[in-house]
This record gives structure tokens, sequence and C-alpha cells, in this order.
């Protein structure tokens, strides 16, 4: 399969969070200000691509040889739960100007159903190493460009005079709403 | 009763026990429903089977036809009645789809008319695309309607690029894929003829 | 705190999804339709029951530093069994409801409670808690599902309501599920308050 078709799908016409709904809760969560936007992608986009990478060479060299692909669901989220926890004690030793960016968001990563779905949709799509790397990277990018756009909108809304009853969450949630009509415009691309 | 430490010890041995137990647990349920999940599989293509060909007594062995230009292959699965093969199944796909693979069971009946087909498999905008299992049987619009109709005989094409049938409302992509999946079917299906009829020969 | 108190304060008060705002994926992923939503609903509280019992049963043999793991591999187990359960006896279903099913595992509301509730309480508190709050975040869903397959598709359950001459598409589209979410949110607010 073509990576610019990979790439694009998986960014602009299935976007991760507006259109496939994984990863909101750190999508609603940490979009209040651009800057912690920022670090919970960088934070999301490096343990995507680790857990796609470990989650496949455990699928297609250990599950699927011994005929255990129904342990998939357990074992990958433990991967991808020591990986967190591996993460942060390298991080923390090798180099804490990171783990200060970074580290709060670890802890929240776990739970992030994008790392899962996206390690899940890899080996669900038959993608090979290559392929899943790609589409980790391209998903760990439309996660950051949902979450950027989101929080640049959040910000505005702030200093906006928004009716009582809308205050908040449910404003967030028509503006996100608003969002991923925008986003239906890239269906079709590919 | 007193909560075990954080010892490492204590650490290891629970988390193994843990891990092993629901492994082996779930090794159980595993079992139990293997054979559950197969027939529920099996089910759902020999339903899909029955509803596009006429009345058949059984199926014949199912075979794969390899498809020119590509790795992938189709799925033929030959319908009799007493010796006589009345129709075909066949399982064939696009990638054209609005949001990419369709997959569709196709009848063929014996003169080579679709005689029904069913979406296995899409993912295609609800309430557009995903109209494509009623559309294209609407029995009071012939201009819609492939049931009863041959590739042979008809263009299997939207209207706009020339074809015999009127495309979905707003989902042109998704009927052009769907012609071109039952074109698919046709085409191998006049190239195999003769194997076809060669295991009718042999059945 | 009584228990039927407990049992009940997952429907309003405290509803995991209109209050606490959690699990919103399979929320919003699963909702384009009343049945999917009372599926992923009733699936999430079979997790959820399960879960609090075994967690609540086992609480003291735990080490405090490896609980969260083993929660999580408590959790991952039974919804393996829901996995292959509804792939068994409910395919169409299972298909409909897709990766949103061993994605229940990281549903923060199944974590959540364990970690929070059925690791300090009682097998018949932490039953208790786990059933009022999957049948209040199946209430959520149905609702959102409810709303949304009215209005996108003018059919409930399956069953057509009006012609579909009128319907919007778009509430069964993504954006209908942020849009009327938000709505049901700021309306559960305005109950609660009075």
């Amino acid at each position: 399969m073509n990576y610019f078709v990979i790439v694009l799908g998986a960014i602009l016409v299935n976007n991760i969070v507006l259109m496939r709904f994984l990863g909101i809760c750190p999508f609603l969560g940490v979009s209040k200000r651009i800057s912690t936007a920022i670090g919970m992608t960088f934070a999301v986009a490096f343990v995507m691509v680790l857990a796609t990478i470990v989650t496949y060479l455990i699928q297609v060299y250990v599950l699927d040889v011994f005929g255990l692909s129904f342990l998939q669901t357990i074992a990958f989220i433990l991967i991808i739960a020591s990986l967190v926890q591996l993460v942060e004690i390298i991080m923390k030793k090798v180099s804490p100007a990171l783990y200060q960016a970074l580290g709060i968001f670890l802890p929240l990563i776990t739970t992030n159903c994008a790392i899962l779905g996206v390690a899940i949709l890899t080996i669900q799509t038959d993608y090979n190493l290559v392929e899943g790397v790609v589409f980790a990277v391209a998903n760990a990018f439309g996660f950051g460009l949902a979450l950027l756009l989101f929080a640049g909108i959040r910000e505005h809304l702030e200093l906006q005079n928004i009716p009582k009853g809308l205050k908040g969450a449910p404003i967030a949630l028509i503006s996100a709403g608003i969002l991923a009509m925008a986003f239906m415009g890239f269906s079709g691309l590919v | 009763m007193a909560k075990r430490e954080s010892t490492f010890f204590n650490m290891v041995v629970t988390l193994l026990a843990v891990t092993f137990i629901a492994a082996a647990a779930l090794g159980f349920v595993y079992d139990l429903t293997k054979e559950a999940i197969e027939l529920a599989k099996l089910r759902a293509q020999s339903e899909a089977i029955k509803k596009v060909l006429p009345e058949f007594d059984e199926l014949g062995e199912s075979f794969k036809v390899a498809i020119p230009s590509s790795t992938d292959s189709l799925e033929f699965f030959p319908a009799f009645k007493g010796e006589e093969r009345i129709g075909v199944a066949i399982k064939t796909y696009t990638n054209n789809g609005f949001s990419g693979f369709i997959s569709i069971m196709a009848g063929i009946d014996s003169s080579g008319k679709i005689s029904g087909f069913e979406v296995l498999e899409h993912a295609e905008t609800p309430g557009l695309g995903s109209k494509m299992n009623e559309w294209f049987r609407n029995e009071q619009k012939p201009q819609q309607n492939v049931i009863g109709k041959s590739p042979s005989t008809h263009s299997f094409k939207v209207s706009k690029d020339g074809g015999d049938f009127d495309a979905i409302t707003a989902s042109t992509i998704t009927s052009r894929a769907f012609l071109e999946a039952l074109k698919r079917a046709y085409d191998a299906y006049e190239k195999n003829m003769n194997a076809t009829t060669a295991s009718a020969v042999n059945q | 705190m009584d228990q039927w108190k407990n049992f009940t304060k997952g429907f309003i008060k405290e509803n995991p999804v209109f209050v606490l705002l959690l699990g919103m994926c399979p929320t919003l992923g699963v909702t384009s339709s009343a049945i999917n939503g009372l599926g992923m609903g009733l699936a999430t509280t079979f997790v959820l029951v399960m879960a609090n019992i075994v967690v609540s049963l086992i609480k003291s043999q735990i080490p405090d530093k490896v609980r969260i793991p083993s929660f999580i591999v408590i959790i991952a187990a039974f919804v393996t069994v829901v996995e292959l359960m509804m792939e068994a006896y409910l395919p169409a279903l299972f298909k409909s409801l897709g990766i949103f099913i061993p994605l229940i595992v990281v549903n923060c509301i199944v974590l959540g409670r364990a970690e929070a509730f059925a690791s300090k309480n009682s097998l018949g508190k932490a039953a208790v808690d786990g059933l009022g709050m999957g049948l209040g975040f199946s209430f959520a869903l149905v609702l959102l599902g409810g709303v949304r397959e009215l209005l996108g598709s003018g059919k409930l359950f399956d069953f057509p309501i009006y012609s579909e001459n009128y319907v919007s598409l778009l509430f069964v589209l993504a954006p209908g599920a942020f849009i009327v979410l938000g709505y049901l949110v700021a309306i559960i607010n305005q109950v609660k308050k009075n």
C-alpha cells in the first residue's frame, strides 16, 4: 500500500480523534492550553510508535505462532502499560528536562485508547511493520493536529460570552462537533 | 487480613499469579467458544449464499479463482439442484468505495444474470453509501435494479459515466465501486465458466 | 451509604458520561443507533461488575505497588471473555461495535471504579457499585444513541418513526455525536441543579 495514502488517510480523512473517536479523554482533558497540548502530543507520539512496533512483533512472532491470538487484548494492554513505565524510568534517568516536560502526561497514556486502538488497527488492517510504523506516526500527527486546533479554539472560547447552560463541557463538545464537520470535508480524498 | 507488603518477591509472585490465572481462564473460555465462533462465521456466509441464489439443494465444493494482475482471488460457491448447476455465488470485492474496501456476495444464475447480491462488509457513510444494499434491488425503479440483468447485456456503470444504472443520490463513488465489484464477479465467472461446468460434470 | 443510593448514584448524580465525562471514546464511537449503545453499555456493565467483584475479593492479596497492573490484567481478562462470547453468539453486534469492544479495557470508568471503589469496599458494595455505574453508562449510551438514531435516520431501535425524507444525516455521522452529547450534558446539568 502507498505510504502517502496511509498518511493522508490517518491525518485528515479518518482522523483518529474526530472521525474514529479514539483518544477523546486527553482530547477533552488537556486541550485547555496550547502548550500542554503540544506536550501531550509528543508523549503520545513517542509511546504510540514504540507500542505499535512492540505489539506488532509480539503478535506476529508470539501470539500468531502459538495460536494465542485470543490473548491479544490482555497482551497488548500489558505491553503498553509496561512500556509507559519503562519510558518514564528511562526518561527520568537520561533526560530530566524531557521528563519535566512530558512526565506528567505519561501516566495518562496507559488508558489512552488511541494507543491500544492504533496497535489493534495495525494488526486488523494487515499492515506490515513499516506500514504499521508509518500508520502510527501519521496517527500521532493526526492526534496532535486535532488537539492543537481544539486547544486554539478553547483558548478563544474562554474569552467569549457563552450562554450559561452551555459553559464548560457542553460548548467544548459542540465545538468539537463543528471541528469534526470541517474534517468531513476531507472524506473521500483517498 | 493484612495487606500484603510491596516487597519485590510479593510483587513478582502476585503479578505472575494474576496473569497466569487470567490466561488459563481465557484459554478455557476460548475453547468453549471456538466452535461457536466458527459456526457463526459459516452461518453468515451460507445465509448470504442462500439469499443471492435461486432455490438450490446443495452447494458444490467452493474454490478460489485468481484475478488477473492482482494477488487477490474471488471465492466461487457453485449451487446445484439435483444434477444441474443452477448458479454460482461469488464473494467479490472492491477497494474503490468511498471508505475503501467493500465485500459483496453476488449470485449469478445459469443464464449469466445477477440473481441477487448481499453486501457483506463495508465502511461507507451511514445513510448515504450504506444504502447500496437496498438501492440496487428496488424493483419499482428499473434504472436502479441490477437483479435479473447481466453485464453482457447492460453496462454496469453509473449513468453519469455512460452506464445503465442510476447512482445512489449523493453517493456516486460508492455506486461506482458497487457496480465495479459486480462486474468483477461477472468477468471472473465468464472466464471460469468452463472450470465451473467441468466441476459440475465431475459431480 | 445505603445500597439503594449506592446503586442509583450512577444514573444522574454521578453519571459516568454526563457528569464525570469518562469513557468518552465508546460513548461517541458506537452510538449511531440505540441498539449499538445498549450492546456496548451492557458489555461494559458486565466487565464493570465482574472486575469490581474480583478486585474486591482479592484486594488484600495484592501489594500496593502492583495494584494497577493487576487490575488491568483482571479487566482485560473479562473484556476478552465478552469479546469471545459476543463473536460467538452475537456476531452482528460484534461487527458493528468493532474495535470498541477490546477498547473497553482502557475505558477509564472500569479502572476508575476498580481503583477508587472496589479496592476499598466489601464484595456486596463493589458489585452494586459496578452494576449501578454500568447501568448508568448504558442509560447514557442508549439516550445518546436513541436521539442520534431518531434525528439521523428517523428510527428508534430500528423501528421506523417518521419518513426518511425529513432526517438530518449529520446526526448519525461523527459531528452529530459531539453535538448531541454537548446538548445532553447541558440538559443533565440543568436537571441536576433543580
